[in-house]
């Protein structure tokens, strides 16, 4: 009999395409007839497409497309048009915000104005895909929690590249489009304002962060574990419990004394997923505004113990010989 | 089988190339702060031991005779090193010679058949360098101490220094309006290959631009410094690690990078590095610029600078903190004069200082370091002056704890002063005393007298 062990699908079915429930009064219809691959199916479903783009969708691609372009011309054009340079440094390369000297005013292009362009562009590529998003769950008669999840992510994203530049007053506080540059600008970010682990928003986050793996981890290690007798159908057992919902709850409540349902341990992962975002761009949108160091912060409220000295008491020179730089 | 064998030898060729970018260990590690706060070094001892041979100061010349008449009734056109005898002069032009051009010999710097021509530019640059650093032996102990630099620090043999370093107008962008990379966003070895800033020199090392991006309150107040600054600091303190061969950690302790309380000594140090760096290069490097051939100058026609990594050369002393100097004490004297200037009116056993200790405490406090800038001021004043710290400590309680106390008070004093710059040869500690009278806030103190 055919087994499921592997991270591969070992089966594939096979059958006429499906070009899924009927669309209704859509303007737009569905691109393609669907084909099958045996590569896909390796991972997931065999059937590829069809995909539905609609307004939005079309309207998304198309300003993304813009922002890729701009973002990805003007760093081709940082190595002087070089494809190979192109290539080789791409890891390097970005376009930055703004110097801060500009505040929020409109900079020239080369000075940031197109960083400013392609976030306009990106930011409503990314909005438009959230409506579509949103479109497609209420067409097919879903709930909104894929959407609502996304937007979660989106805040974050805003907080960063719009809304707190915008109350610090410099577009220059926005992160720069590129792989390592926002990296390096991520912790410049943490030195400026005195280290942000000491953010108890960022706490919350990373602790959300860790727990939305380590519940993926759980959750999914048990639905494996009890898939022999039934478990993967896991839409079903929440309605009609059957022994694999009652053999993974009895290994948690027997492991650690509680279990979560079949229905709960979703809410429990999208809730976890959610948050992580969430109070992430929470203390983002604090840094600079209400607190400016953070490590000041934590010793004058007690978040963080004084540690005993090791060395001998170092002065700062400047004060001592009344060097201000 | 050969399915099999092909499977391993495919695995472990992922294998090789996966572990192709490491180093081979174990790794030394030194724990330097408290514990569990990260205070670490790190150091491969398989990479250490080959660095460590290669250095050694070469082995000092035999000292000069005595008796020697001096240089200046002798050799004309001295203008540097007129206070040496001709004896002392020739063993300095030996070592010299071996130390920046031993290839050359005497006529890299002197045109031929006349050792008063100053035809060659490289006895010019020499000149010049001669002053840079005698003024750096003499007058930055708070970086040099009395380990001190002689011409092989840098030279190593080399008529030009391994790490020196240009301005770096950066990767050529495209003309048009687009493609401006803002100074950073190219892998440069000046940062160890980060996206950051690629050239922290000219704003740090050669101009005096604020270093410090960190917020002084918990809450905002005036401080406007943006993240974009904080990517300048931090490609500048990459440049030091790297040069240094050490981590953040050797000065910081990454809770908080800005906080000095927190810090380690090696930063106060690393602070007069950086202002002794900047005298190298505007007073003495820069100015050169005229008298070098092109040849010599950067991309962009200025004069060859220092960083840390030139003397440094990735130790985190350079040569291992061997110290070369007390062979050669030529290359400490200023200009010729002894730097008795301005020793007159000093009143003996003058009281420049008392500083005040909390009871059962040795932390400085703001009075404290109020007083201790007083003496700071005293000192920079006049070069001549030297200082005795003595503690005091009170009666009431364990006398033994309270002489410690009193000790490690001088100490911190001691230390607040070498922090400010002041050499260590210019400081003397006494034993502790106990106070006359009794538990009053006069007797919780140090002072810091003239010494006579």
């Amino acid at each position: 009999m055919a087994e499921y062990q592997n991270i591969f699908t070992t089966v594939q079915v096979r059958s006429p395409a499906y070009a899924g429930v009927p669309l209704g009064n859509s303007v737009w219809s569905r691109q393609g007839k669907g084909f099958f691959s045996y590569w896909m199916g390796k991972i997931g479903d065999t059937q590829v497409g069809p995909i539905y783009l609609g307004a939005t969708g079309v309207a998304s691609l198309i300003f993304g497309f813009i922002a890729i372009e701009i973002i990805g011309l003007n760093m081709w054009a940082s190595v002087d048009w070089n494809p190979i340079q192109f290539i080789r440094q791409l890891p390097w390369l970005a376009l930055e915000p703004p110097p801060p000297g500009y505040g929020l005013r409109l900079p020239p292009l080369n000075q940031g104005g197109w960083w400013l362009m392609a976030g306009f562009f990106l930011t409503v590529s990314i909005l438009l895909w959230w409506v579509r998003m949103y479109r497609r769950a209420r067409v097919l008669g879903l709930g909104t929690h894929t959407a609502w999840a996304f937007a979660a992510a989106i805040w974050l994203y805003l907080v960063l590249g719009f809304i707190r530049p915008v109350l610090m007053g410099s577009w220059g506080e926005a992160v720069p489009f590129g792989i390592f540059p926002h990296l390096d600008w991520t912790a410049a970010f943490s030195i400026r304002y005195g280290n942000l682990f000491y953010n108890p928003f960022h706490m919350l986050s990373i602790a959300f962060l860790y727990g939305a793996t380590l519940l993926f981890a759980m959750h999914a290690g048990t639905v494996l574990s009890v898939s022999r007798f039934g478990g993967d159908r896991e839409i079903e057992q929440i309605t009609d419990r059957g022994t694999a919902s009652e053999r993974a709850a009895l290994f948690w409540r027997w492991t650690m004394g509680f279990n979560a349902t079949m229905e709960s341990i979703h809410r429990w992962a999208w809730w976890f997923a959610v948050l992580c975002p969430l109070t992430g761009g929470i203390g983002i949108l604090l840094t600079g505004t209400v607190v400016d160091n953070w490590y000041l912060w934590a010793m004058k409220h007690g978040v963080a113990p004084h540690y005993p000295s090791v060395f001998p008491p170092v002065p700062d020179p400047a004060a001592l010989t009344g060097v201000v730089k | 089988m050969s399915a099999c064998r092909l499977r391993f030898v495919a695995a472990a060729l992922v294998a090789a190339a996966l572990v192709a970018g490491c180093e081979k260990g174990p790794m030394d590690s030194i724990q330097r702060g408290y514990r569990g706060l990260g205070m670490v070094e790190i150091y491969n001892p398989n990479i250490e031991a080959a660095k460590w041979d290669a250095n050694q100061p070469p082995p000092p010349l035999p000292a000069a005779a005595a008796g020697s008449p001096p240089a200046s009734a002798v050799f004309k056109n001295l203008q540097v090193l007129n206070d040496l005898s001709v004896a002392e002069l020739t063993r300095l032009m030996v070592a010299m010679t071996s130390w920046v051009a031993p290839q050359q010999g005497c006529a890299y710097c002197h045109a031929e058949g006349d050792l008063a021509s100053d035809a060659l530019y490289t006895k010019v640059v020499a000149r010049r360098m001669l002053q840079m650093t005698r003024a750096i032996n003499d007058g930055n102990k708070a970086h040099v101490a009395n380990t001190g630099v002689t011409c092989y620090t840098c030279h190593r043999g080399q008529n030009v220094p391994a790490d020196i370093w240009f301005l770096d107008p950066g990767p050529k962008t495209a003309s048009g309006p687009a493609g401006n990379r803002a100074g950073q966003n190219a892998p440069a070895p000046a940062v160890g290959y980060a996206s950051l800033p690629f050239d922290p020199f000219t704003p740090f090392l050669e101009q005096a631009n604020e270093i410090r991006v960190v917020a002084t309150t918990a809450l905002p107040g005036g401080d406007h410094k943006s993240i974009k600054q904080a990517e300048w600091t931090y490609a500048l303190m990459m440049h030091i690690s790297q040069a240094l061969n050490v981590n953040c950690t050797y000065c910081h302790n990454t809770r908080s990078f800005a906080e000095w309380d927190a810090s380690t000594p090696q930063r106060a140090v690393a602070w007069h590095a950086i202002r002794t760096v900047r005298e190298i290069n505007a007073d003495y490097l820069v100015p050169l610029k005229p008298v070098f051939p092109a040849n010599r100058l950067g991309p962009t026609g200025d004069a060859p600078k220092a960083n840390c990594a030139t003397c440094h050369q990735g130790a985190f002393k350079p040569l291992y903190g061997a110290p070369m100097l007390k062979d050669y004490p030529e290359l400490t004297r200023v200009g010729g004069v002894a730097t008795a200037a301005g020793a007159a009116g000093v009143p003996a056993s003058d009281v420049l200082a008392k500083v005040l200790f909390d009871t059962g405490r040795k932390n400085l406090g703001t009075d404290a370091n109020a007083a201790i800038a007083r003496v700071v001021d005293a000192l920079k004043k006049n070069a001549a002056l030297t200082v005795d710290v003595s503690g005091f400590a009170d009666r009431t309680g364990n006398p033994e704890q309270n002489l410690q106390l009193a000790k490690e008070r001088a100490l911190a004093v001691r230390d607040a002063l070498q922090g400010a710059g002041i050499g260590g040869n210019r400081i003397n500690l006494k034993k502790p005393e106990f106070a006359i009278g009794g538990a009053e806030a006069d007797a919780r103190r140090v002072d810091v007298v003239a010494a006579k």
